[in-house]
């Protein structure tokens, strides 16, 4: 690993100030992916800011019925809160399917979002890859690409957005608030991240310097009732091959409101408006629940090793429909 | 002749004496460590022999790892003991255990956090050691696979593994036991598919999971 020069931040100001002292400064939080990546020296920031200490840490109802959660919030806490279980259940159940009890101890909600992505020629420095260094090519679009993404794809950058959060937070609707230079702003998730295009090195909106504060949740309407599915190829601890969430409002067998966001599949946490189109004020079937699944993968462009994200794709959306509205139908 | 290589002499000549006054505790870490000291001895003996007698230094304030370039001072608390060291700001957690605290029970395995062999706990929670720095844990409680024992009394996760042989070569065990005994106190099903899941973030190359799911079962119901 690469030497770097250490600071510890207190302060979201003392952690902005040193964020845009130096170019290449990384800030450190949970550090299960910076850490990681800076052993394999695809990461070799000169400087490394500690906020492990910044206050926000605090998961907090909001005045309208949402949820404001600190960017420090470690992902076992943000799991087991109790207010997410029960309101936001597609957001807990995403948070417990991916790593491990350990990684969850440490990973943050702000980190989380930030996940760089687990394709084998971004994370093996022998290889050109257009995300570490642009320009240089893409050995993934005719290599190994079983897990790559299908959706949001470009003759560029094909690598997979690894989150599970990241894909609930997108039914959900979250807002990530963001403070740097230009003071603070907030962004809606779905605008955060970025396609690949011809800048795959490009993932989110963030400036150098700029740091996550918050993510909030807009409310959910009462009797709203929400699911998160996960296809991997073992049972636990391991990326999603594929996996939808949902967030519904039923009223009778007619889906009134739906929000879906597809993992596994995207160059970044897919949300799916046309899923969402076809199925609302349809009646809850198998046959609507397939039709939105179908219209969901219509542009997919599959490669060599990962057509079968296609069919498995629409089989997890088919199938989390079907679990989250049966569940709601018991009520 | 340096004067590290003095020093470790120094260690092997005193440690020989309280071995053979304690038969007993002689174990197989005590036993390779003697290996290693004992030939290095044979082979620096005739420089021994060569080099002028010294007197040994006074003990000093000197903080371990001040001489190497780039430490910073820290203080870690490690088993309830505060440890004063410096170490370079790029050394994990797992290694500043392993190699600079001499506590090698915290095994390294994949070393990017997909095995679960570094599993120590931090303030009561259970992390990945070899994904964090250590200087980021000045002011935190860690605690290691040495640090679960007390009074000579072997934690009740560690008996249930012994009991239900929850191992076969050892080597993901401690970071087993660590998770083991910090899913005592977290959320988790009772069932064994939920202690399966609970447990997976620690990997084990030769398949014990029956044994290991058995001692947790066991162990839980103890707690």
């Amino acid at each position: 690993m690469e030497a770097f020069q250490f600071s510890q931040a207190s302060t979201v100001n003392s952690a902005l100030e040193a964020g845009r002292s130096q170019k290449e400064t990384k800030y450190v939080a949970g550090g299960t992916t910076l850490i990681d990546l800076m052993k394999l020296n695809v990461e070799t920031p000169k400087k490394v800011v500690d906020i492990n200490s910044l206050p926000l840490a605090q998961i907090e109802s909001t005045p309208d019925g949402g949820l404001k959660i600190g960017a420090m919030v470690r992902n076992s806490d943000l799991a087991h809160d109790e207010t997410v279980q029960h309101r936001y259940t597609v957001l807990s159940e995403a948070l417990l399917s991916g790593a491990s009890p350990q990684l969850r101890n440490m990973a943050t909600t702000g980190g989380n979002l930030l996940q760089r992505t687990r394709c084998y020629y971004f994370r093996d420095t022998a290889y050109p890859c257009n995300k570490r260094e642009p320009g240089s090519g893409c050995p993934a679009i005719d290599g190994f690409n079983r897990i790559h993404a299908i959706l949001g794809t470009s003759e560029h950058c094909i690598a997979t957005h690894p989150s599970d959060m990241a894909v609930a937070m997108m039914a959900l609707e979250a807002m990530v608030h963001l403070q740097g230079s230009h003071g603070e702003r907030s962004v809606a998730l779905n605008d955060f991240y970025l396609l690949p295009g011809s800048t795959p090195n490009r993932e989110n909106v963030l400036a150098p310097g700029d740091l996550i504060t918050y993510v909030t949740l807009p409310p959910l309407a009462k009797g709203t009732r929400s699911h998160y599915l996960k296809l991997r190829d073992r049972a636990s601890y391991e990326f999603g091959l594929s996996s939808a969430a949902v967030a519904v409002l039923l009223n009778g067998n007619r889906i009134e409101r739906v929000r879906i966001a597809l993992g596994g599949v995207g160059t970044k946490p897919w949300r799916s408006r046309e899923a969402e189109q076809a199925l609302e004020g349809q009646e809850a079937s198998e046959n609507n629940f397939r039709a939105a699944a179908e219209a969901a993968l219509e542009g997919a462009k599959p490669r060599h090793d990962n057509a079968f994200k296609i069919e498995l794709a629409k089989r997890c959306l088919t199938r989390t429909l079907k679990n989250v509205t049966q569940s709601a139908s018991n009520e | 002749m340096t004067k590290k290589d003095e020093s470790i002499i120094e260690i092997a000549e005193q440690e020989q004496p309280s071995q053979s006054e304690t038969p007993g505790r002689f174990t197989r870490r005590s036993f390779l460590t003697q290996l290693g000291t004992a030939s290095l001895a044979v082979t620096t003996a005739p420089l021994l022999h060569s080099a002028p007698v010294q007197e040994p230094e006074p003990a000093t304030e000197v903080i371990p790892g001040a001489d190497v370039p780039g430490a910073v001072p820290m203080v870690l608390n490690i088993n309830g003991k505060e440890h004063p060291m410096a170490l370079e700001p790029r050394v994990t957690l797992l290694d500043a255990l392993r190699e600079n605290l001499q506590l090698p029970g915290t095994k390294k395995g994949c070393d990017h956090g997909q095995c679960g062999a570094c599993t120590v706990h931090i303030n009561g929670r259970r992390v990945n050691s070899c994904l964090t720095f250590a200087i980021m844990h000045q002011g935190d409680k860690v605690t290691t696979i040495e640090g679960l024992a007390q009074d000579g009394e072997l934690h009740p996760v560690q008996a249930a593994f012994l009991e239900h042989d929850g191992f076969q070569c050892g080597y993901c065990t401690s970071g087993q036991i660590m998770s083991a005994v910090a899913l005592l106190k977290e959320p988790c099903g009772q069932d064994d598919a939920a202690v399966r899941e609970c447990m997976s973030g620690n990997i084990c190359r030769c398949g014990a999971y029956d044994n290991i799911v058995a001692a947790v079962q066991s162990a839980r119901r103890g707690a």
